[in-house]
């Protein structure tokens, strides 16, 4: 069993897991400068024009954000069980939360696709029927849709991992207790969880202090 | 093909003879350098080459750790005073005169607009007296372009919803190029002009004979104004509608990528169907003038948009 | 692998890497770091030739003052393709995905990369981005320049900015599975006693370059995925008629491209330090300098970007900073380019074509390099901005310094890769055309750029034509130069003399096995004992005072070719 899990070029397991754990962190690293440079254009331009942004940004839907929020952090809960049981052996407990954090992950996916109903019902996409006037609100808008977009499709990949890993372990293809994608998934899990702790703010409470 | 080889731009700004000092000094120093590093090379290299009698085996023992440090605090403070020296000038160069005379640029696919003090209004071509400092006040109404002058060594981009400035003073009577210097589309090639510097007397001359336009033009001037024309097509409006100057008889690129000429009956639909044909860049906000306007009406307001032609902002 | 394909294999290369299956889908499903190399190989040649014909037809334009082979929308997309397609699809990926592919698990000792499958998936991403790349080109690539400044680039251009935008995105995500892929590696495959400071200096470029790829490329990314936004799905991001930034888009896409040409230009770092030594049967001078200079490159290099902004608007405090951040980003180039010349010094040096590449390529890089220095100096590049003074410096470096380079590295690394010696006499030849017909193509262009002759001009005034005539003849006589290697090597793969292990003496670990190596590299994991450049002994050299000499050189200074 433990012999399945390893792979060409390594000679050991904990070798291997080591080398998946450091290029997850180096990938994550690239995450950071690219959701960075985004954080960054975002702060510029609300530095430049913060009345408006201010404003626009309470038009955006409060509970719906928090309420992500929420279901986010439990996700990442139960993913931190999925790995650790893993690591301890208890294969089962690790396959049932890996997919309670998919199902968690789709919720979001739910609520979001909701909220950018209304939102598109409310006349929230930038442009010429833009519901708000403002000039520089809608740049705020343009940033919420890229940024909740970009978001939304990490999430979705971080679905499919999950999920993947959840299967192919029910099947017996896989096993996850020295499998070097558990943690590696599971770090990629958590930081998109982050992402969103951070975007939250950005998005939901700035009109709102 | 052209007689003579230009080596060097000639030097008419004030600035100029600064830049061309700064930039012999680096030259001179990076010769210097880059021919030791040659001479190095090549002198190595044939010294020794396999096989040859020079003296090999140990190091002496000046080449060492020490050398590596030597060479490296050197080339600091070699970079450190050559920075010092590019940036006292920039310093003292960057702040124009208090008296220095402000004409107002507008830049556009593909066309410079200038604005003297007084009022006169110029098309690619900015006249200016020798000795006098002039600020330039620009803006841009589509894309970045940028206002380059090789013989003042003066280069400014000139962004849209922003103004930027800089100044020169000339010091060469004479026509020189402007060109665009930074990639702006299409004709970026062929936004030219020139800078025409005169003598303080010819200067004068030349301010007082700008002529007046002419009465069905303005005419269709005022028209402009009292049917809302301008609200959007004025420079300063908040609409984003194309600014007219200059506009006739120039190529004009649609939205559905034709290229029409500007002529009288361009305007005409223009102003009739303005959906019929929409200029690239811009959203079909026009409303439609068809009953508003007389035909009278519309001959003035073509006259008028002829008039922008040269010179002049509605 | 069939039994029959095997048959058709040379006999000596049943063993090697080359011998482990020869039908096409052997080579699209292998994970062998050797084969992606060469895999990568073959495609950033046949983008190569396709920035090169572009800018062909650009350089036959230039040769009269007006416009008469091309409209102007298409010279426009002709220089945006080039620059688009060589920075991107040559040379970001030149000397990394091949040789840095090829060789990094043999000059540490290692049987493969640390991740063989994300390996080919980069190289798949990079064929996918390939694709997209020709796509848009056939069908109109963006009038943009490769630097897709905004407003231009989300509104008014008019060729497919978004799908040129869209080739680059997806090039990136390969750039970056190569950077983690070099860095896990390089942490966790190094042999016994590899220490880091026994690393080669090529190991050491290709770590600091994948530090680079991995922390920039994503800021390029979202930047043109921005870009791309703005302007298909109409999202306002950089629109200035709504209180939007123009520069904005500047400083993100500067944050990239600065430290974008150090990706381009430390592998050429490396391989020269690899080669010198070699050809002059010499240590480098300096380890340890050489070393550290690599890292200050990539570090500094991340705070300078605002020097390609000096007129675009940006205070005149930021200029200074980022003027004299430039000058201090230069030092370590200028201790790299001392200690490759001390090299020599006391050396028993030879001739190859290889080593004519990285002498050329030294002093190419230094005159650009230097040329560099004059642009950080705000008041010159005010007057120099955006005209062929900047077009020549960055050719200089990139194609005077990096293309010599990675033909430097073909020369050195060919027998390793191919178990075949390249003609000599036609291969110095070719060196020596290229070294000439380069300055003949780019030295014009200073004297043009301080005339005032800007870039991306299709039409200009008269008295500039003799100088775009010689720089076009020089066009000439450096593809010829490109397209001669192209022959001769094809030529040795069939017909070459047999190379043996190694035919230069060299001692770097690559060196220590089988040319071409086997599958797995090593038929026993190496044990390493000492540094990489162990050409002569160790009281000779400058660092003599510390290190007693651990083993014995491979060649002692002087011995046989
Ligand atoms: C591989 C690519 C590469 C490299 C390595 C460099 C290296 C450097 N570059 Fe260059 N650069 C480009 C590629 C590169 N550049 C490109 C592509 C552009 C244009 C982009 C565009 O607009 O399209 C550009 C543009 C550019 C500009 C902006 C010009 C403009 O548009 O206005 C500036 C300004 O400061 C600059 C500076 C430098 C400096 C200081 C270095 C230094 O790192 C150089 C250090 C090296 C040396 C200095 C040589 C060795 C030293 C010696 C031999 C010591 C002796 C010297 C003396 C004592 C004088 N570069
Ligand atoms: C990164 C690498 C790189 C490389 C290798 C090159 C290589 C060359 N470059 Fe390029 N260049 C850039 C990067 C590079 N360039 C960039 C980034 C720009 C800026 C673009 C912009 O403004 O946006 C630029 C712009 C640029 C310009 C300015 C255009 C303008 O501003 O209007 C010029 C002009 O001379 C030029 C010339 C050349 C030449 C002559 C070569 C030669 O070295 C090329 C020689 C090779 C060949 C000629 C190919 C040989 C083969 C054939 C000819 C056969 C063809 C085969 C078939 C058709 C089947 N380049
Ligand atoms: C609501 C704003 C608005 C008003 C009012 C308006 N225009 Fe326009 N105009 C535009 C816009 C936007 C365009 C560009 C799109 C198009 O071609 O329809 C345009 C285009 C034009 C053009 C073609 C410009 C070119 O560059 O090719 C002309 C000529 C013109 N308008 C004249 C007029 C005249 C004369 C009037 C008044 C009688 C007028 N416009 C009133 C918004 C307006
Ligand atoms: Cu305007 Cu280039
Ligand atoms: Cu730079």
């Amino acid at each position: 069993m433990s012999d399945a899990a390893l792979r060409e070029p390594w000679e050991d397991l904990h070798r291997q897991r080591e080398a998946a754990r450091l290029g997850m962190w180096v990938f994550l690293a690239t995450e950071v400068l690219f959701f960075g440079g985004l954080f960054l254009g975002y702060s510029a331009m609300r530095v430049a024009h913060p009345a408006a942004f201010a404003e626009a940004a309470r038009e955006t839907r409060f509970w719906f954000g928090s309420a992500n929020l929420a279901l986010l952090m439990t996700s990442s809960a139960t993913m931190t069980v999925a790995v650790r049981g893993a690591r301890a052996g208890f294969a089962g407990m690790a396959r049932w939360c890996l997919l309670m954090t998919a199902l968690i992950g789709i919720g979001f996916i739910a609520v979001k696709g909701v909220e950018y109903h209304l939102d598109l019902d409310d006349g929230l996409w930038p442009g010429p029927g833009f519901a708000l006037g403002m000039a520089p609100g809608q740049i705020f808008w343009g940033f919420y849709w890229v940024m909740t977009g970009i978001h939304a499709v990490h999430l979705t990949i971080g679905i499919v991992l999950v999920l993947r890993l959840a299967l192919l372990s029910w099947r017996g293809l896989i096993g996850l207790r020295d499998n070097p994608q558990m943690p590696v998934v599971g770090l990629y899990w958590h930081f998109v969880d982050i992402v969103w702790m951070c975007l939250y703010p950005l998005l939901y409470l700035v009109g709102r202090t | 093909m052209h007689a003579t080889l230009p080596l060097f731009p000639i030097e008419a700004s004030v600035q100029a003879g600064r830049t061309d000092e700064l930039f012999f000094i680096v030259l001179g120093m990076s010769v210097v350098v880059l021919g030791v590093v040659a001479a190095l090379v090549i002198g190595f290299a044939i010294r020794y080459r396999r096989g040859s009698p020079a003296k090999r085996g140990p190091l002496p023992p000046l080449i060492s750790r020490e050398i590596e440090i030597a060479w490296t605090a050197g080339t600091l403070f070699t970079f450190l005073f050559v920075f010092w020296w590019a940036s006292s000038l920039q310093l003292a160069a960057k702040a124009p005169p208090a008296d220095a005379m402000p004409i107002r640029v507008l830049a556009k696919q593909w066309m410079w607009k200038m604005e003297h003090p007084n009022g006169v209004r110029e098309i690619n071509t900015l006249h200016v007296p020798i000795g006098r400092p002039v600020r330039l006040i620009m803006t841009s109404q589509d894309v970045i372009h940028s206002f380059y002058v090789p013989v003042f060594r003066m280069k400014q981009d000139v962004l849209p919803g922003r103004t930027t400035t800089t100044w020169f003073q000339a010091t060469r009577t004479g026509t020189f190029r402007l060109e665009c210097a930074e990639f702006c589309g299409t004709d970026h090639a062929r936004m030219l002009g020139s800078i025409v510097v005169m003598s303080a007397p010819d200067f004068a001359l030349w301010s007082e004979a700008q002529p007046e336009s002419d009465s069905l033009a303005q005419k269709g001037a005022a028209l402009f104004r009292t049917l809302g024309c301008s609200g959007c097509h004025a420079t300063q409006s908040a609409v984003k509608a194309p600014d007219l100057a200059g506009l006739y008889g120039r190529a004009v690129r649609l939205a559905d990528g034709r290229t029409v000429k500007a002529d009288d009956a361009y305007i005409r639909d223009s102003i009739l169907q303005p959906l019929k044909d929409i200029v690239a860049g811009y959203q079909p906000i026009m409303p439609s003038f068809a009953g508003a306007v007389s035909d009278a009406d519309l001959q003035d307001l073509i006259a008028y948009v002829r008039s922008l032609k040269d010179g002049g902002t509605p | 692998m069939t039994d029959a394909a095997l048959g058709r294999v040379p006999r000596e290369f049943r063993r090697s890497y080359l011998g482990e299956g020869s039908t096409l889908l052997s080579w699209l499903t292998t994970t062998d770091h050797k084969r992606i190399a060469i895999l990568y190989a073959i495609t950033i040649t046949v983008f190569f030739f396709i920035g090169g014909a572009a800018i062909g037809i650009v350089r036959l334009e230039l040769m009269t003052p007006q416009a008469d082979v091309v409209s102007a929308d298409t010279y426009n997309r002709l220089f945006t393709m080039h620059g688009v397609i060589m920075v991107w699809f040559f040379l970001v990926p030149s000397i990394p995905t091949t040789f840095g592919n090829f060789l990094l698990p043999l000059m540490i000792g290692a049987p493969d990369m640390a991740f063989p499958r994300l390996n080919l998936l980069s190289w798949y991403v990079a064929l996918l981005a390939g694709v997209i790349a020709i796509v848009a080109i056939v069908t109109g690539v963006g009038d943009t320049g490769w630097t897709f400044y905004t407003p231009l680039s989300t509104e008014y251009a008019t060729g497919h900015v978004a799908w040129t935008a869209l080739a680059i995105f997806v090039m990136g995500f390969s750039s970056i599975a190569t950077g983690i892929n070099f860095i896990a590696t390089t942490h966790m495959l190094r042999a016994p006693g590899m220490t880091w400071f026994r690393l080669p200096l090529f190991v050491w470029a290709m770590y600091a370059v994948s530090i680079v790829m991995v922390l920039a490329t994503p800021v390029l990314a979202i930047t043109l995925l921005l870009v791309m936004v703005e302007r298909v799905l109409g999202l306002p991001i950089f629109e200035s008629t709504l209180g939007g930034d123009p520069l904005l888009f500047q400083h993100l896409f500067w944050f990239y491209s600065h430290p974008a040409v150090y990706i381009m230009i430390l592998p050429a770092m490396g391989v020269a330090s690899e080669v010198i030594p070699c050809f002059a049967r010499r240590r480098v001078f300096g380890y340890a300098f050489m070393v550290y200079a690599m890292i200050a490159i990539a570090g500094i290099g991340f705070m300078v970007w605002g020097h390609h902004m000096f007129v675009s608007g940006q205070s005149n405090f930021a200029n200074l900073v980022f003027s004299f951040l430039s000058f201090v980003v230069a030092v370590p180039s200028a201790i790299k380019v001392f200690n490759w010349t001390a090299t020599l010094y006391r050396g028993q040096i030879t001739f190859e074509a290889a080593m004519l590449y990285a002498l050329g390529f030294v002093g190419l890089f230094a005159l650009g390099g230097v040329t560099g220095l004059m642009l950080a100096c705000v008041p010159i590049d005010i007057h120099v901005t955006d005209t062929y003074f900047v077009v020549a410096h960055f050719h200089y470096i990139m194609v005077g310094g990096t293309v010599s380079a990675f033909f430097a590295g073909l020369h050195y690394w060919w027998p390793k890769i191919t178990g075949r010696l390249y003609p000599e006499s036609w291969a110095r030849f070719a060196a020596i055309l290229m070294f000439f017909g380069f300055n003949f193509t780019f030295f014009p262009q200073f004297i043009l750029g301080y005339l005032g002759m800007p870039r991306r001009y299709q039409v200009y005034p008269p008295e500039f034509q003799a100088y775009h005539v010689m720089s076009s003849m020089g066009a000439s006589v450096l593809a010829a130069a490109y397209l001669l290697p192209l022959g001769y090597l094809m030529w040795s793969l069939f017909w070459g003399r047999k190379a043996g292990d190694n035919p230069w003496g060299a001692t770097g670990l690559e060196w220590q096995t089988s040319s071409p190596p086997p599958k797995r590299n090593f038929l026993a994991t190496p044990r390493v004992m000492a540094g990489p450049y162990e050409y002569h002994p160790a009281e000779e050299s400058p660092e003599a005072a510390g290190a007693p000499m651990s083993r014995e050189p491979h060649r002692s200074q002087g011995g046989g070719a």
